[in-house]
Order: C-alpha cells, then structure tokens, then sequence
C-alpha cells in the first residue's frame, strides 16, 4: 500500500516540490494528496505584475491544466486545511474533509506584512500577493488616480511598477532611507531611485506612517514627521509574514519571530512533518525569495523518494539580479558590507550606473558585490565570489571598462532587425546560424548566411554579433585574420615589427599556411606600410584593389582620381588647372564629401598620364584610394568666419600635410572647425578639432558611414603643439592595436576601459609607450613620398597600367553615356549575371 | 591544370618576365579578354576569363589570388567574389562561373590554351 503524503500550499515552491516528487519517481511511492488555499493551481508569483499588462493568468501558470491529474497527484483547490492532529496523523481542511497521512509537508508560504498604524480597515487599502489581490485593487483603481505603494523592497516595486502600468500615479514610501535595504547600500539605492523616478515613480524615503487619513475610504497617508500624502489608495508590500499559524496552533515548534523550525533536512520537531519555502525558519533565516524555496523542495523531494540516502539543505546564497522597473540590479554575497571588508565603488550618475565591490580586507577575494543599472558583470562576479578566487591584481577592472557600446546596442537590437540589408539577412538568421553550430568564423557566417557578401557595409556587425554570441556559448574566440594565420592583426604587426618582416611571402612562410587571400595579403600591405612606409608599389600584388593601382575603381573597371586639396582651400589657378585636365582626359567631375574634387571615368591606362599632369602641376595624391590618412575639411575659421575663434583652415592644412599618405587599418578621416558651430562636422570624423577660446578641443573615435557615431572628447583646450602630439599618439595607438578594417570608433568601442583608458594611455602615458609611438609616427611623416610621383618616374611601374599584356590596346568593353552633360559608364544589366 | 576536350591551339602571349609574381595581367587571345596568373609561390599558371561574370566588367586579371583551403582562387577586385583557378566555379557561394584556360610555358613564353575555332 503506498503511504500518504499530504503537502499544504500550493505556491510556487509546493509545485516545485511536486515535480520534484514526480521525477524522482515518488508517484510510485506515495499516495500525493496537495491543498491550495486560492482557487486556482499554482503559478508564478514572482511575474504578478505582468497580470496588469495582458489580463490573463494562463501566461503565469506553471503547469498544465491537466498536469496534477495526469501524474495521478490530487489537487484540491480553495481548501486550506484547518485543523492538524499530529498522533493520528490527520488534517481536517476547510470543507470539512478529514485526509490522513503519513509524511505532511508545509509549504504554506507567508502572507504579507501589515504594519500597525491606524486607519488601515478602510476601503481602498490592499495587498499585494494573489491575482484575487490584483483584481480587486484593478476594479477599486478604476475611479481613482493616485496610488501610494508601502515598501520599497523588491515586492513594493514590482507593485509599483504595476501601478504605473494601470496608468496611475505611482509612489512608493519606504521606512527605511534607502530601497531594497536588505541589498542595497545608500549610494546604489540613490542610484536606483533616479532611475525609477525618471520612469515616473515618486520616491519617498524615511517616512515612518502614523495613520491612513479618510472616512470610510482611504485618502492618504499622515507621517510621522507631520508630512502628508495625498493618494487615494494604498497598496501594502512592506515585507513578508510566513503562514506558521496552523503549525503553530498545533504543537509544531516555530520560531520567536515566526517561521517553522526546520534542520537541514528540513523536518520539523514532529516526525513525520516537514516546511519548506517562506514558511520554513532554517538557521534563524527566512528566505522571502523564491530560488531557496526550490533548493529546499528538491532536497526535501529527494530524501522522500530515496530512503537511506539523504542531502542536506545548507542554506542558500541571497545572490540575486533582476530587472526591477527596466533597470538591472544585482546583489550578492556580503552586499552590504556587514563584514569587515574593502570595499571598491563605481558611481556614474549620468548613465545611472552603480557597481561595488566587497572585497576581502587584504584585497584578495570577493565578499560580495552591487550593480545597478549595468549588471552585466554580475555572472563573472558571482562565479568568482561562490568559488572564492583569488582576485586580479587590480580587482577594481572587474567593475570599470564598459563593454562595446556597439555590442550593446547589437544585442538590443530585435532578432527580426534586418543585418544585412544586401540580402535580406536579419540579425536572427544571424544568431540561428552560430547557434546551429554551423559556423565560427566569419567567412562560415558568410557562407551560410550570404549576409556581407554584397557591399559588404555589415560586416563588422556580423563580427560583433559573432564574438558576442560565441562568448556567450563559452567559445573561444579566435580572432585569426583568416585560414592563412592563427594571429590577430595587432599579433602580426608586433611580429613584422620585432622580427622585421619585410616582405608577405616572410610572413606567410614564418608564420602562416598557404598561399594568403585577399584578407590577409591587404592586412599585412598595411602593416608593412605602417612599420616601414616604403612606397605601396613595391608590394604591388598584396594591396587591396585600389592601393594597387593608386586609384579607385569604379564601374566598368575604370577609376577615380582625387589630387590633394589640403584643408579644401585651393586657388583659382589650381582650379582650372583640374579642370583643364579633366577636360582633356574627359573627367567626369564631382566635389567630393571631403572638399575635394573626384576626377571620374579614367581607363586603366590613361592614369599614369594624367597622374603626370596633375604632379607637373604641383598636385599629389589624396590618398583616396587607401586605408589610409584621407582628407582634413576645415571651415574657413577666423580668417573670415565672423564667429570664428581660431584658424582652422591653417591648422587643417598642417594637419593633413603632416598625416598625409599614412596607412592604417581603415580610412582615417579628419576635420577642424573653428568654433563651437562646428561647420566642418569634425565630430563626425575619427580626429576631429574644434576651436576654443583657449585653443583646440581634441575629439576621436567618430565616423559617418553605416553606424554614424560622434566622436567623444579626448582632452580639451590644448595648445597647437599639444594637440599635435596627442595625435601622433592616438593615430599610432590605434595603427598598432585595431583589428583589420576596424574604424577608430568600433576600435575605441571594443577598447577595454573605453575612453577613459584611451585619455590613460594618451594624456598619462599609462602604458609608458608614448616616446614609441611619437618616433614611430615621426618615422612615418618623415619618410612620406607622393605614390603617383614614384610611379611616373619609373617606366616599368607604368608598363602594369596597360590594359593587355600583349597589346598597346585600351579596354574596348568600356562603354559609356552622356548624363547631364558629362559622360558616365552604362548601368550595369539588371539582377541577372552576365553569361558568356 | 586545366583540360579541354580538344586537343588545344596554344596561343603565345607574352615572356614569362612580363607577368608579375603572384599577380595576374589580361591578354588579347583572338579578341577575347583572358586572365593569366602567375601563381610563383605554388610555381603554377592559371588563365580564366577576365570579365566577371557578376557585373560584366573586365577586370578579373586585377583581382588578388590566393587560396581557399588550399583550392588556388582569385577574388574580383569589384566585389571580393572569389573563384576557383581550376574549375572556374565561384566559391563564395554565387551560381555562375568563370570560364578557365590551360597554360603551357615554353622556352620563357607563356602559351594559352583555347579551343579549335
């Protein structure tokens, strides 16, 4: 005959705790016997406030309808039990029903906390605990207009988010002087609170309620420091009661402040009788979160199903991240520091970040720790605090450096967001395709997926979203430059430069496999070109397309030429000089969005000699074919500007001059403005200068292109000099460190410590490099040659601008049409490829 | 290397000095645009057509060669599309293909091999 086994409560954990009995086979065993005292089966309590969104409660269920019934549990709802014998071993409930039993579990849970001051029986003041709770304070809501909530815990935020749901003004009102006290200390509660009171929630801390004001219906609250609140219903969340009230009437050993006694296997004084979850009091604690109501179930679940084996409850760690009225918070180990402790902090008020440390006295472990508004640390913290491990020599990293902005924003993106507008891919497809296993680098993304295989413009979202998800999984993430080398950009350029590779055909041998592609033959053209800066043209085959041929290629194959125009001020005598060249080789020309002029629709053949043009008189190139130092605008500053406050024209000019034809990792753009109305956008560049009344604000790391991005302040009011130098530094930094094709802001983004380790490194010399970086980047300046020049003095360079090897002819394919008056090339055939 | 059904017409084009290494140039053979690659670190010759057949335009012979796992490839200069220098079929995943050409050197001549007209 199976035994009986009776369980009162029918809350979260008493259904954990009949899965539980369920998957370890006590079906078998038992005869199970379960009272719920509301009369609906168990759901999830921790999401009421959802209840108020979508009205249904079937969301919140935690099981079927028919679960209990088809595991051969039985359910008896709206029936608490009311009497208990504990010699004859029978409870009576409240419909009269006399079950006997041979094991009782108490899983009553708790009730909530009412504070005693007067007033409280008047209409209008509820509890938040049951839906029966929520639809009750729904149909009194309906004619009123402000709701105070009591208790600024966990609970009595969710309440008031509630409030702020159903479209009321919401309070809370907090005894304490701080929110959520048993977790958080006064600076992450002031943190906390602006955040919750920008969404619209008043906060009112330290009051202690002296009475509930109104007739017969509630109409506000009076503290005790004579203040009043004027509200028209009161919600009560102020901490929790648990259900002892039977147990204890009928002989069962309860606590002083409540709760039933349990040990570590948590049975009770009476044999046979058990408590878990909020009502059970283990080691002089009660757990009012749901999470050791479960550890508890599980044990308690096992040691019934399996006799002569028993686990013990220890007690459970209160470490606990949630998102409280949309903001992250997090609380762990010795959040409060009660111990005596180290402890580290990180305030920022503007993005409403708090994070803490509790460190051990010598700085060694982690005790505990708060995060506020950014608790992505919180899963590392936490695995370092429960395992006990020893700290990094500098624990307060664990806290500052942001992640990626870009990743962030990646990551908030919606799954259907479309990636990859080329081809349709959404960053879902994306994610399905990692997480498929299917691919782990980025060519196998493009492979699956197609996506960045048309102009390619997604990609570095692809790579974010790559690393981001592969992190995620636990993966390592290889940050290879392709199949040919198992080394990051940033590795191999530390190699060319300590074993001073010269040549990609070292490199591959040295270091690499294969043959290289057209990934890593431009990767390390453009490391060569930052170490040694000898002309591009001696490593002719490994440039990217447009550094090959020191030109642009556009459709129909032909290219673009952009002379130098430094700052964007040119002379009459300049101007017609290009046009009289553009006339005679037939240019199609445009201004470009760097204040220069685009000379279009040069045949292959035809670049040496208009390249010689050009040079003879007095031009250069602009560099607009490289990963390269491309244009500086500038507005006309104080030379003219009435506004103007300095000579940005001047200072663009000196700029460019001194950047001119470097390589970097991408295009590096520039731009100084000569006043606060910022006409040269040099916020939209990766370096871009504006004019103070005291000399130049220093800003990086901003581009256009497909994430625009404004660039941040690197240092402020500098002199010309200074300025200068923090741009070698920077620009040198960046060429060292920044993965391939990585623009400065996704570099700086990806940077740990962000900004404020970039001013480290720049402004503090906080790697002690910056001797390096100035002599490196005045070995670049120093040895700069026009590339046009290189090649129209040198005739076998020009022999490879033929277009046959075997013929003196041009391309006769090249076709193009009249447009406004220039020529440009016919439209490539629609969609359909060509056939031979 | 590349086969044809036919026995081929070798065409001469150019000495093998005028190629550069480990980079491609376009030839005229009987007025079609081929693409000749001079693959010296795998001491091989490649030819395929020079348009591509993505947009039309004839510049295939511009792109950076290279390899895929160990396939010989060379990757357009428009758009990065890569193609195999042996089967002619595009490896970054497109439906068309290149067509490609046998090579034979010869006495420090480079020959390409096309069909009989």
């Amino acid at each position: 005959m199976k035994r009986k086994l009776v369980v009162i409560g029918n809350g979260m954990v008493g259904h954990r705790f009949a899965e539980k009995i369920v998957e370890f086979g006590g079906t078998e065993k038992f005869e199970v016997t379960i009272l719920g005292e509301e009369p609906r089966r168990a759901y999830d309590r921790v999401h009421l406030s959802e209840y108020f969104t979508n009205r249904s409660v079937d969301s919140l269920y935690l099981s079927g309808s028919d679960w209990y019934r088809t595991n051969g549990i039985r359910l008896l709802l709206s029936q608490p039990a009311i009497s208990l014998d504990t010699v004859s071993r029978k409870i009576v409930t409240s419909a009269g029903t006399e079950l006997e039993f041979d094991e009782l579990v108490f899983a009553t849970g708790s009730s909530p906390f009412i504070p005693s001051f007067e007033g409280l029986d008047k209409e209008g003041v509820f509890v938040y605990r049951t839906i029966e709770d929520l639809e009750k304070m729904m149909s009194y809501a309906k004619g009123i207009s402000k709701v105070a909530v009591l208790g600024g815990g966990l609970l009595g935020l969710e309440a008031a988010k509630a409030v702020l749901d159903m479209g009321k003004e919401s309070h809370v009102v907090e005894f304490a002087s701080r929110l959520m006290p048993r977790q958080l200390d006064e600076a992450a509660s002031a943190i906390l609170k602006s955040k919750i009171e920008s969404l619209g929630v008043r906060i009112h801390l330290q009051k202690e309620t002296k009475r509930a004001l109104g007739e017969s219906s509630f109409q506000g609250l009076e503290f005790v420091d004579g203040s009043i609140l004027d509200v028209d219903m009161l919600v009560i969340s102020a901490g929790i009661r648990p259900r002892d009230e039977l147990a204890k009437n009928f002989g069962i050993e309860v606590g002083p402040r409540g709760g039933i006694q349990v040990d570590d296997e948590l049975r009770t004084n009476v044999y046979g009788v058990y408590a878990i979850g909020e009502v059970a009091l283990h080691k002089n604690m009660i757990y009012g979160l749901v999470a050791p109501g479960y550890e508890m179930a599980e044990v308690l679940a096992y040691n019934l199903c399996s006799p002569g084996k028993s686990k013990q409850y220890l007690g459970s760690d209160l470490s606990t991240k949630l998102k409280l009225i949309g903001v992250d918070v997090a609380s762990f180990g010795d959040a409060l520091g009660q111990e005596e402790h180290l402890p580290i902090a990180y305030t920022n008020p503007r993005t409403g970040v708090y994070k803490k440390l509790v460190l051990s006295p010598d700085g060694k472990k982690l005790r505990g720790g708060i995060l506020v508004g950014d608790a992505d640390a919180y899963s590392n913290l936490l695995t370092l605090y429960l395992n006990n491990v020893d700290l990094p020599s500098e624990p307060e990293r664990l806290i500052v450096g942001s992640p990626s902005e870009e990743n962030s924003a990646l990551g908030s993106l919606p799954d259907d967001a479309k990636i990859c507008s080329c081809n349709n891919v959404s960053k879902g497809d994306l994610l399905n395709a990692i997480r498929s296993g299917a691919c782990s680098d980025l060519g196998g993304l493009k492979d699956c997926t197609k996506a960045g295989t048309g102009c390619g413009g997604c990609v570095p979202q692809m790579n974010s979203l790559l690393k981001e998800e592969l992190r995620a999984q636990g993966k390592v993430v290889t940050e290879h430059v392709c199949e040919h080398f198992k080394y990051s950009r940033q590795e191999l350029f530390q190699i060319a430069k300590v074993k001073g590779i010269k040549t990609f055909d070292e490199m591959v041998r040295s270091h690499g496999m294969g043959n290289g592609c057209e990934v890593c033959k431009p990767a390390v053209a453009s490391i060569l070109a930052s170490i040694y800066n000898e002309p591009i043209q001696k490593h002719r085959e490994i440039q990217d397309t447009n550094d090959k041929y020191l030109a642009n290629i556009q459709r129909g194959g032909t290219y673009s030429v952009v002379p130098r125009i430094p700052g964007g001020e040119i002379t009459p005598e300049k101007l017609i000089v290009i046009g009289q060249i553009a006339k005679k080789y037939e240019l199609y020309c445009k201004i470009t969005g760097g204040q220069r002029i685009d000379l279009l629709g040069a045949k292959m053949d035809q670049l040496p000699d208009i390249w010689r043009d050009l040079v003879e008189e007095g031009f250069e190139s602009g560099h607009a074919y490289g990963k390269a130092m491309r244009t500086v605008k500038s507005c006309v500053g104080s030379t003219w500007c009435r506004y103007g406050v300095q000579d940005s024209t001047a200072f663009a000019i000196r700029i460019e001059e001194r950047y001119r034809g470097i390589r970097a990792p991408h295009k590096l753009k520039s731009a100084v403005s000569g006043c606060i109305r910022e006409c040269a956008e040099a916020r939209g560049k990766d370096f871009g200068i504006i004019a103070t009344e005291k000399g130049w604000n220093l800003y990086v790391g901003g581009n256009g292109g497909v994430n625009p991005k404004h660039a941040v302040l690197l240092a402020a009011d500098l002199d010309e000099e200074t300025c200068v130098k923090y741009m070698d530094r920077f620009i040198m930094f960046y060429v060292r460190t920044a993965d391939k094709l990585t623009r400065t802001s996704a570099w700086l983004e990806q940077l740990e410590g962000g900004i404020d380790y970039l001013k480290d490194v720049i402004i503090n010399d906080r790697l002690g490099i910056n001797k390096d970086l100035e002599a490196e980047m005045e070995s670049l300046v120093g040895s700069y040659v026009c590339e046009w020049k290189d090649v129209i003095e040198d005739p076998e360079k020009q022999k490879k601008y033929k277009h046959f090897i075997n013929s003196g002819d041009t391309d006769p394919t090249v076709l193009f049409i009249n447009e406004r008056g220039q020529k440009r090339p016919v439209d490539w055939p629609k969609k359909e490829a060509v056939v031979n | 290397m590349n086969s044809i059904a036919k026995e081929p017409v070798w065409i001469p084009v150019a000495p093998v000095s005028e190629f550069p290494e480990e980079g491609g140039a376009c030839a005229k053979v009987n007025g079609t645009q081929i693409a000749v690659f001079r693959f010296s670190s795998r001491n091989e010759w490649f030819a395929c057509d020079n348009k591509c057949p993505h947009t039309g335009d004839m510049v295939l012979s511009r792109g950076m060669i290279g390899d895929s796992k160990g396939e010989p490839k060379v990757a357009c200069p428009m758009h990065k599309k890569s193609f195999s220098l042996r089967t002619g079929e595009c490896i970054s995943g497109e439906e068309y293909s290149i067509k490609t050409y046998p090579v034979h050197i010869e006495d420090g001549t480079v020959y390409i091999g096309i069909e009989k007209p």
